[in-house]
């Protein structure tokens, strides 16, 4: 199967409303993760990475009427219009627009909102985003719980292989609702401070919320670029809301992933793992990497920069890969404090130039799903 | 030569009654919007002996009927890939979840808000651990399914495929589940994929 490149993204989040000034503010070491007042908790408040209401409007009224959109809505568009603004030629005819999310407009379902409830199914949200633009191309809708995002991209590599469509933008957006602070809460997996993803310390996640965007195609386009060259998704079969002790479909999909890209995993400069913060996911991570060879791979977490952010947290993860290979630079895994005596992996503890050429990108979720793909920067020799 | 793939066996469950490839193996005499009842009677003909399945929410409990249908006599290698699709993601029990918020939030509900759950279910009880994804359609989308469906079989992601529609809207359910595998006699095509989808729908 061919590779697929990289090309224009955008990322709305807490830390800015486009990618540069997202990855200005990582390199400052940035955190979208603020304390948030809900009674829910003790305290009543708690850690997680919200965009502001206001800073959003303002932002999408230079593109449309705020108040007829829901607040992903408005994410999503943003992201989708930052890809196309900065592209020269886009054929809207043949444009396929692929939508990743895990719980969409869930929102609307609380009783005080200006909505109607049928903008809470995805296919209509999706919809909402292709009217925005006028694509002409039925919508692809992906909802895979967390790996929704990554795998939106892997599924646009397939479909591009087997000429469905040459060109696609991929958007993945979720927000901070009470329907998921809620039902996290209740599972008691919502740290008390910022995430602290695979430190010894570390005691659950922060939830975040973002929009990303990417344009994808069979054409390498410019000089030097990043491609999605091999993927895989694999389920654990063994629990729907515990990962598995083993790793195995992780460690799974990452050996089909590897042999895909015909890679040992000496040969990989850096991996982003999913890295969430809970006790369990973080643990079955570093037994899957260790399985698959990878321990000595420069590895972070973006989490403690945005939180998790469901359905968007793969695709966001992805495109902060693409430009980690771009910029040969190692991002620092935030909030990292004490290495794990068992499985210890090489935690990248500080931002650090670095030659990179291959990078791999995990995910794991909910329903026992795993996803690996991997990453080349393609440069003329 | 890329491989011929076959629509090996179908069954779907609408309407109070469960079908295998054309056959009505089973009719219940509730009233149609006694989904539960149902769901538990349909259990109990397939003499399913599976604790866990009084646990599920019913987008969960029907994928495991037609699962059943479809897989108890297949032993299928665990490269079997599970596609699947609908038109409401998990709404149904994303308002029971939305019902509790101010009360007692249950994680036990909670993990079913999401529809990818039942791929997890079905890749558990058969031991399935190969490629899922779940897609969302405001119809069955039968050209998506297959294309997809081809694409993981003629790019060797897996080896053989569970691919369908499993929709819920309020008590009304509409369930269509394919094997496809090297073996069979209906070729594996979108055209063949919706004429059986529709044949159930006349």
């Amino acid at each position: 199967m061919k590779k697929i490149y990289l090309h224009e993204d955008a990322i709305i989040s807490p830390l800015g409303f486009t990618t540069t000034e997202n990855i200005q503010a990582i390199s400052a070491k940035k955190s979208a993760l603020k304390l948030h007042p809900n009674s829910r908790f003790e305290n009543n408040n708690f850690y997680a990475g919200i965009i502001d209401n206001d800073l959003l409007s303002q932002a999408f009224l230079k593109i449309g009427d705020a108040s007829k959109y829901t607040k992903l809505e408005q994410m999503m568009i943003l992201a989708v219009d930052g890809v196309l603004k900065n592209r020269k030629q886009t054929n809207f005819q043949q444009l396929q627009l692929i939508v990743s999310t895990t719980k969409g407009n869930i929102d609307i379902l609380q009783s005080n909102s200006n909505f109607p409830e049928n903008r809470v199914l995805l296919s209509e949200l999706a919809n909402t985003v292709k009217e925005f633009f006028g694509f002409k191309k039925k919508p692809i809708v992906i909802s895979n719980a967390c790996i929704s995002g990554g795998l939106a991209l892997a599924v646009a590599r397939r479909f591009i292989n087997s000429d469905r469509f040459e060109e696609a933008i991929v958007v993945g957006g979720d927000l901070v609702s009470e329907f998921v602070v809620s039902g996290f809460n209740s599972f008691q997996a919502i740290s008390n401070e910022p995430c602290k993803p695979f430190s010894a310390n570390r005691n659950g996640i922060s939830l975040g919320e973002a929009a990303a965007a990417v344009f994808v195609s069979k054409n390498r386009e410019v000089s030097k670029n990043v491609s999605l060259f091999a993927d895989s998704s694999a389920n654990d079969a063994n629990h729907i809301s515990g990962p598995s002790r083993t790793g195995e479909g992780l460690y799974k999909c990452l050996s089909i992933a590897l042999n895909e890209a015909r890679l040992t995993p000496s040969q990989i400069d850096y991996l982003s793992a999913h890295g969430t913060g809970t006790i369990f996911n973080d643990s079955m991570e570093a037994v899957a990497f260790t399985r698959s060879g990878l321990q000595e791979v420069p590895i972070n977490s973006y989490k403690g920069y945005y939180g998790h952010t469901l359905g968007a947290a793969s695709l966001l993860e992805s495109i902060l890969v693409k430009h980690s290979l771009l910029k040969n630079t190692l991002f620092s895994s935030k909030n990292f404090e004490v290495a794990e005596g068992e499985n210890p992996l090489n935690i990248i503890k500080d931002h650090k130039d670095s030659n990179l050429t291959y990078a791999i990108k995990t995910s794991s979720g909910f329903g026992g799903c795993n996803l690996a793909m991997v990453f080349k920067k393609e440069e003329d020799e | 030569m890329n491989k011929q793939y076959y629509i090996s066996n179908f069954t779907s469950i609408k309407k109070g009654a469960v079908y295998n490839a054309k056959n009505k193996i089973f009719e219940s005499e509730l009233e149609l919007n006694e989904i539960d009842l149902f769901l538990k009677e349909a259990y109990n003909f397939l003499a399913l002996s599976y604790p866990k399945f009084f646990k599920m929410d019913r987008l969960s409990k029907l994928g495991i009927l037609a699962s059943e249908v479809l897989l108890k006599n297949e032993s299928l290698e665990s490269d079997t890939a599970i596609i699947l699709s609908n038109s409401t993601s998990s709404l149904n029990t994303d308002k029971t979840h939305q019902e509790s918020i101010n009360q007692i939030v249950s994680p036990s509900i909670f993990v079913y808000t999401l529809p990818n759950i039942v791929l997890g279910e079905i890749s558990i009880k058969y031991q399935l651990q190969s490629e899922n994804a779940f897609f969302i359609s405001d119809t069955f989308d039968a050209e998506l399914i297959a294309d997809y469906t081809n694409d993981l079989l003629a790019f060797e992601k897996a080896k053989n495929a569970v691919c369908g529609w499993i929709d819920l809207k309020n008590a009304e359910y509409d369930v269509f589940l394919c094997l496809i595998s090297e073996e069979g006699d209906v070729p594996f095509t979108q055209k063949n994929l919706e004429q059986l989808y529709y044949f159930e729908n006349e």
